[in-house]
């Protein structure tokens, strides 16, 4: 994987498991009929004992995942994350966060980005309805070097964890030599007039964004919070403190997600102006990923726009 | 025009609106294909001049994904310019990749997430007794759809309740995304379960227009009991490389495949 290379999270979560497979025995993958669009596929040719095929019951789904992690397995479970996170929300909340079991949602087709499909596949509450579960640790990669590592970092994890993935190829931002560490933010872009925290795919754009902000003489500080749940508070106190004004990015409602919970932080500890850049409380629908990005306000220039704004207000 | 002719034209909307589209679900289209063109071109009682007239049947496609068949149904019909047709998924369509009641004249409810549509019918078919209304309910499932939970808490109520009014059709292709359906969950003896369920169950061709007319007949006459239709079908059918094939559930035609493809479909509707 080089910077640039175009690579879905999805196919980087397929390859991490079937690499990690033989590593950790306890491993398990289950899928609810979409192994070939979330690529557990990829696991289950190398390792078809330890994959189990759930049919289109998604409920069904995190129910035995739970069974399977009370007795001591890893147990990943995959579907697209509206279904995931939709259709299995109280199983996940009850049968697995409650009683605190091993299981890691991993879902895919996360977002606007799964483009023709339309709104009803794209899950744009998920990150919202998966952080207000008490003890679920809630991961966004935004490339797939960081998907690899955090597939690596939840198996060595004991407990709760929503992993979100996306359809769409994106490119790679990290080195190889990136650290992915959970409830760490990293720092990609020091920078002391404003910070601008992403997640996902998002953390491409405020790459660009910034550079664009250079240019115009705004040093804009870019932040990748890829785990929404714990948050790094301390990652976004220091922006506050430091930058005095936050915009946040992220592939999702701007109600419930990433830029609430760096909201919830700032609020208490350490208020400063904030703007949200993300999808506006509205339903998607079908389209190419590219385009839909773009009518829905999630673009470098959208939040290029954003940092003007929330620096009016510093 | 013929049913048989209507439903060959209905293959090839389907196959060029998912050709120009570049993604979509032509197998689950194409195996439902009669069972739609029944519905909209003998069965049902409706008005696409009208697509609210108060007294027409309503159809729900509870298998959200094989939109391209509803959606060449409705435009046939006439319910909008047959040209939408190939805006198919793009940006600004009226035709969503599922079905979206808010954008397309003639779609009752939203589907695209599977097992939820029976128990809407469920609910239009309550609210229709609670009305005294005459219109009826029909609704139409994928058997792979047929393994989520909820599909049989609707079953339960459909049949608690009496939904005479209501008659559901099961696509049986045998297949789903991942393989058959068989292999994928143990799914045998479609019939036997809704029987035990309190369901009065048919199986008949689902290709079969006649016996697809016949059977609902004969379920609009059962009184105080829910029926569903069991159509024995062949996803894909039509499209010689399509015809059972689970590979082509959701993707396009490259451009000599749909060439191809509706070379093959108009020789059959001749
Ligand atoms: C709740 C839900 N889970 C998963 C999917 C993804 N999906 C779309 S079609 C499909 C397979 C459907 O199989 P079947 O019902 O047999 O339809 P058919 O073969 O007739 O097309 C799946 C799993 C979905 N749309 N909804």
């Amino acid at each position: 994987m080089a910077k640039g290379d175009l690579i879905a999270t999805r196919d980087a979560y397929g390859k991490a498991l079937a690499k990690y497979g033989a590593e950790y025995p306890d491993l398990v993958v289950l899928d609810a009929d979409l192994s070939g669009s979330t690529k557990t596929g990829v696991f289950a040719k190398a390792f078809p004992e330890r994959f189990f095929q759930m049919g289109i019951a998604e409920q069904d789904l995190m129910g035995t995942a739970a069974g399977l992690a009370a007795a001591g397995k890893i147990a990943f479970a995959s579907t697209f994350a509206i279904f995931a996170t939709g259709r299995a929300w109280e199983q996940i909340r009850n049968s697995i966060a409650y009683a605190r079991f091993n299981v890691k949602v991993a879902a895919t087709h996360a977002g606007l980005t799964v483009g023709e499909d339309g709104a009803s596949h794209q899950a744009n509450e998920d990150i919202a309805l998966m952080r207000v579960i008490p003890g679920m640790t809630v991961v966004v990669p935004a490339d797939a070097v960081e998907t690899e590592q955090a597939v690596k970092a939840l198996l060595d994890y004991d407990g709760p964890a929503y992993l979100r993935l996306g359809r769409s190829k994106v490119p790679v931002v990290f080195d190889d030599d990136y650290q992915f560490v959970i409830g760490k933010a990293a720092t990609l872009r020091a920078g002391d007039d404003v910070t601008i925290i992403a997640c996902g795919i998002m953390v491409e754009a405020a790459l660009t964004a910034a550079e664009q902000l250079a240019m115009e003489g705004i040093s804009a500080r870019v932040v990748n919070m890829s785990t929404i749940k714990p948050l790094d508070e301390e990652a976004v106190l220091a922006a506050a403190r430091e930058t005095g004004a936050i915009v946040t990015c992220e592939e999702h409602n701007i109600i419930g997600g990433l830029g609430s919970a760096v909201a919830e932080c700032v609020v208490r500890h350490y208020p400063v102006p904030m703007r949200f850049v993300g999808v506006k409380d509205v339903f998607g629908e079908s389209g190419d990923p590219e385009t839909l990005l773009k009518a829905y306000g999630l673009t470098a220039g959208d939040i290029v726009q954003a940092v003007k704004d929330v620096l009016q207000a510093k | 025009m013929q049913l048989t002719e209507r439903a060959w034209r209905i293959r090839e909307k389907i196959i060029q609106m998912v050709g120009a589209a570049g993604s979509g679900h032509p197998g689950g289209s194409l195996s439902a294909t009669e069972i739609v063109t029944a519905l909209y071109f003998h069965i049902m009682k409706h008005d696409p001049k009208n697509p609210e007239w108060p007294e027409r049947d309503r159809f729900v496609l509870c298998k959200g994904h094989a939109a391209p068949v509803l959606y060449a149904a409705l435009a046939e019909a006439g319910y909008f310019d047959p040209a939408e047709l190939n805006t198919l998924r793009k940006f600004g369509s009226i035709l969503q990749g599922h079905p979206d009641r808010k954008r397309t004249p003639g779609v009752e409810v939203s589907t695209g997430s599977l097992g939820q549509g029976l128990s809407i019918a469920n609910g239009l078919a309550l609210a229709a007794k609670l009305n005294g209304e005459k219109h009826r309910i029909f609704a139409l499932l994928g058997d792979g759809e047929i393994q989520e939970g909820q599909v049989w808490e609707a079953a339960m109520t459909a049949a608690h309740r009496g939904l005479d009014n209501l008659v559901a059709y099961i696509d049986n292709n045998n297949l789903q995304i991942d393989g058959d359906v068989r292999e994928v969950k143990g799914l045998t003896n479609i019939p036997a379960r809704w029987e035990a369920f309190g369901w009065h169950v048919q199986e008949i061709d689902g290709h079969d227009l006649a016996a697809i007319i016949a059977a609902t007949e004969k379920a609009l006459a059962v009184t105080g009991q829910p029926s569903v239709i069991v159509c024995r079908t062949i996803k894909g059918k039509g499209v010689d490389f399509m015809e059972g094939q689970a590979d082509w559930h959701g993707k396009a035609p490259n451009a000599e495949q749909l060439a191809e493809a509706l070379r093959q479909l108009q020789r059959r509707g001749k």
